[in-house]
């Protein structure tokens, strides 16, 4: 189809035109970043946590008042909780991956008086952890019962540099053990914490997830031998089959306070659930932005058609003529079609431009990656679709125009 | 000539439903997302004590050691036990307050209520007078209490509702973490929003159930919330010692000017010199002294979020804009013949230029009215969704006005173009064409 017409008609309403371009240049741009937008939002809520998510639930607990006998209390708690029926596993622990709510984190150095420390990495520790949260030992071995140190007898001697009764042993997930000796063996090497503490590397253990601030690396975890108590904010961590795990949960906790009723319930919940608050605010936001890019796709249509219906009513005239001069419908439904086409043409191209240039405003406040090419294509397809398919009623009607409306006068 | 004017403009949007429909659902979009993303951005980032939030400061300091030294760098954003501690016993300050944030258990006397967890607020007695805190019942404590470690409490309005059903609780006792605490007073209506002086606890919505003084808190062992930040062999326990490398305590502090204000700041630096000669600063005097705002801004308390939705919200309305502009465009060029009748007949271009604003106008009003309840709507939703400002996201007086005059400007300068355009028309040659 020959374009030339289409342009002349296009050059005799510049304004209306360039306004219609504008506007598919700037939707184009806003709907290529508000993708990319939602897909990193999807992407983070799909960060595996490493351990058996549909298989685990938490109990903790607040306390009232001082309780000398908490240790004796832990072994007990942990010792019935694993004598309920369907219960596979049970750990206290100090955190939980992917929970925001962080409670241990540590700075790794490679050497002693190091100036700036290596990699911040979340720190764990607890009874039973590894098996019961189901994180793979890749390499290495558990801690041996010997080498657990109270978090009471640890934090003291941590405080007064006593090196004794401070933990010798660490498990390192692959994500760290990666990231400090690319390409080797990790196993039997030392690391420093605070004011040069020594441990060694006895495991590397599969990829564990941070409990929050996942820019700081998501997996960067390492695990300490140190037992802790509900009393020092740790929590019951207990393992299931998923089909039970509501029913366990019940009687779980049912069990332990029937141990000591003098203890408030502070979480209750299974992992998934965890997991499902944990990421609350990142599905707001791209519900949030499914809805602006809807909105914003429905009034560009809704403009490209009110405009088109405009042009379509003002040359009713002239499609008479040409309708009268042989032409048929086929050829005037097409000429609006191209007529579109080209006007998106444009307004993508444009839209491309200031795509991009969004995305660099975004990379620069708000730590975004590079728009990836792929959305380009993305949102120029889309524009083309919500173009013709805004167009195609009001070029409908213009082809149903009788060629007779050339013989009357207005 | 208005009136004529505004009724012509009736006239004409009447004659073309459709168009007119379109237009209106066009801005009445726009300006619904634009206002609910300003609502909250505006709610988020409101000045939690207007009145005093000039003179209120939080003084920086950097005790840390040469871990990880970066000149230029800030200092942490708390202080430690003993910074805060000497900065307090300094009194350089018309009023200073030392604080944190705790979380203890209450044991109501009535056994219809199960204990529960209140978030408290560990402070010295300066609090009250210095951030204008509000009594309904009783009073604050004083200094005496602090030096006495006393064994009183203040609580919230709310706990006072949902403990003693509203009265005057006064002089009655409250059992916290097992301890009998006597209540001096009763808060009127608190609420601090953004939570301005602890941000390490919830930024907004975090307003405390009970406030008790620092030194009591400290007695009773009370539990610490908020966190730590340690260096050295600092660990990370709960509640850190006293003498720990750990930054874990709000200092603030009233400044009633701007000369004061500069005293305090040379003040901190000479504090830094002096630690350092006394070998517990390792690092050179680096200090901060920042106002409430200021300090809001530096903490970038409103979420990053939140911004990228309102500017998301104006691009959105930008884009309905240019629609409007293209479709109004359509529309005043159709009207060619019965404009160009008008000029023929004597109307100064002007007066046509006024006649079309007007017609954009009156969109823009029904888009601004359609609008607002969108932006209800909007705010609904926003209202639901989990994050802990939510329940503030309301419309307030102001900015319902904004909502209308925002519609009615938007839709005039989205007018300006066609009507400058169609009053610019030969009337000869439209007649002509007739």
């Amino acid at each position: 189809m020959d374009i030339r017409p289409i342009l002349s008609t296009l050059h005799r309403h510049k304004i209306t035109a360039c306004l219609l371009i504008l506007q598919i240049a700037l939707t184009c741009a806003i709907v290529c970043n508000g993708v990319f937008l939602i897909n990193q939002r999807l992407q983070r809520m799909d960060i595996p946590s490493g351990i058996a998510d549909h298989e685990l639930s938490q109990i903790k607990f607040a306390y009232i008042g001082d309780r000398p006998d908490a240790y004796a209390q832990a072994q007990t708690d942990l010792a019935t909780l694993r004598q309920i029926a369907g219960v596979q596993a049970a750990a206290l622990v100090n955190q939980l991956p992917l929970s925001g709510y962080s409670m241990s984190n540590s700075g790794i150095k490679l050497r002693p008086q190091q100036q700036r420390t290596s990699l911040e990495v979340a720190s764990y520790y607890g009874q039973n952890l590894l098996a019961t949260l189901g994180v793979r030992l890749i390499s290495g071995r558990d801690f041996q019962p010997d080498e657990l140190v109270d978090l009471k007898t640890a934090l003291p001697a941590l405080h007064s540099d006593d090196m004794k009764n401070l933990p010798h042993t660490v498990i390192i997930d692959q994500a760290v053990a990666v990231r400090l000796w690319p390409g080797q063996n990790a196993l039997g090497k030392a690391i420093y914490f605070g004011n040069d503490i020594p441990m060694q590397v006895v495991g590397v253990s599969s990829p564990l997830a941070r409990p929050d601030s996942l820019q700081m690396g998501a997996q960067n975890s390492i695990v300490f031998p140190i037992r802790l108590t509900a009393t020092e904010g740790g929590s019951y961590v207990i393992r299931t089959t998923t089909g039970d795990r509501e029913q366990v949960l019940k009687s779980a906790l049912a069990a332990l306070k029937r141990l000591d009723p003098n203890r408030i319930v502070l979480e209750r919940r299974t992992y998934d659930e965890l997991r499902h608050e944990y990421f609350q605010d990142d599905r707001a936001m791209a519900g949030m932005l499914v809805g602006v890019i809807a909105a914003l796709l429905i009034v560009t249509a809704l403009g490209i058609a009110g405009l088109a219906s405009f042009w379509v009513g003002q040359r009713r005239r002239a499609i008479g003529v040409r309708r009268a001069l042989g032409a048929t419908r086929g050829n005037i439904l097409h000429y609006f079609q191209t007529e579109n086409f080209l006007l998106a043409t444009i307004g993508i191209a444009l839209g491309m431009v200031l795509a991009y240039g969004i995305n660099l405003l975004l990379m620069l406040h708000y730590e975004l990656p590079r728009l990836p090419v792929i959305y380009f294509p993305v949102g120029a397809i889309a524009l083309w679709l919500i173009g013709q398919l805004a167009v195609l009623g009001p070029a409908l009607r213009a082809a149903a125009v009788p060629p007779v409306v050339a013989m009357r006068s207005v | 000539m208005f009136g004529y004017y505004f009724d012509l403009a009736l006239r004409s949007l009447r004659r073309n439903k459709a168009l007119t429909a379109l237009m209106v659902l066009a801005i009445a979009l726009g300006i619904g997302a634009s206002m609910t993303t300003l609502t909250v951005l505006h709610v988020l980032s409101g000045d939690p004590l207007p009145g005093r939030s000039s003179t209120l400061y939080a003084p920086q300091l950097d005790p840390r050691d040469m871990g990880d030294y970066q000149p230029h760098g800030e200092p942490p954003d708390r202080v430690t036990w003993i910074d805060g501690m000497n900065l307090l016993q300094a009194k350089r300050a018309d009023r200073q307050a030392l604080m944190t944030g705790g979380s203890v258990a209450i044991q109501p006397a009535q056994s219809a209520l199960d204990p529960f967890y209140e978030t408290a607020r560990y402070t010295t007695a300066d609090f009250f007078p210095m951030f204008g805190v509000p009594f309904q019942y009783g009073h604050a404590w004083g200094t005496p209490e602090d030096a006495a470690s006393a064994a009183v409490v203040v609580i919230s309005g709310k706990l006072n509702d949902k403990l003693f059903g509203g009265r005057d609780s006064s002089g009655r006792m409250l059992r916290v973490e097992g301890r009998a605490l006597r209540i001096i007073g009763v808060l009127g209506d608190w609420r601090p929003n953004p939570h301005f002086y602890d941000l390490n606890l919830k930024s907004y919505g975090g307003d405390e159930g009970v406030y008790l003084p620092l030194s009591t808190s400290q007695d009773l062992h009370l539990a610490h919330l908020g966190g730590a930040d340690c260096w050295g062999n600092g660990g990370d326990g709960a509640t850190p010692a006293h003498t720990a490398p750990c930054v874990w305590m709000q200092f603030w502090v009233q400044l009633d000017t701007p000369t004061q204000a500069t005293a305090y700041r040379q003040f901190l630096i000479h504090y830094s010199q002096e630690q350092k000669s006394l070998g517990r600063f390792q690092r050179p005097p680096n200090v901060r002294l920042r106002n409430l705002m200021q300090w809001l801004d530096y903490e970038q308390v409103v979420p990053g979020d939140v911004r990228l939705q309102t500017w998301l919200a104006l691009g959105f309305l930008l884009v309905c804009l240019v629609n409007t502009v293209g479709l109004m465009l359509a529309k005043f060029l159709r009207r060619s013949a019965e404009l160009g009748v008008r000029r023929a007949l004597g109307a100064s271009r002007r007066a046509l230029f006024m006649q079309l604003l007007m017609e954009s106008g009156v969109v823009g009003l029904a888009g601004g009215l359609g609008g607002l309840l969108l932006a209800y709507l909007g705010l609904w939703l926003v209202r639901r969704q989990p994050a802990d400002y939510a329940p503030l996201a309301h419309l307030d007086g102001a900015m319902l006005v904004m909502t209308l005059v925002l519609a009615v400007v938007a839709s005039l300068l989205a007018g300006v173009l066609p009507a400058w355009r169609a009053c610019h028309i030969t009337p000869a040659l439209q007649l002509k064409s007739n």
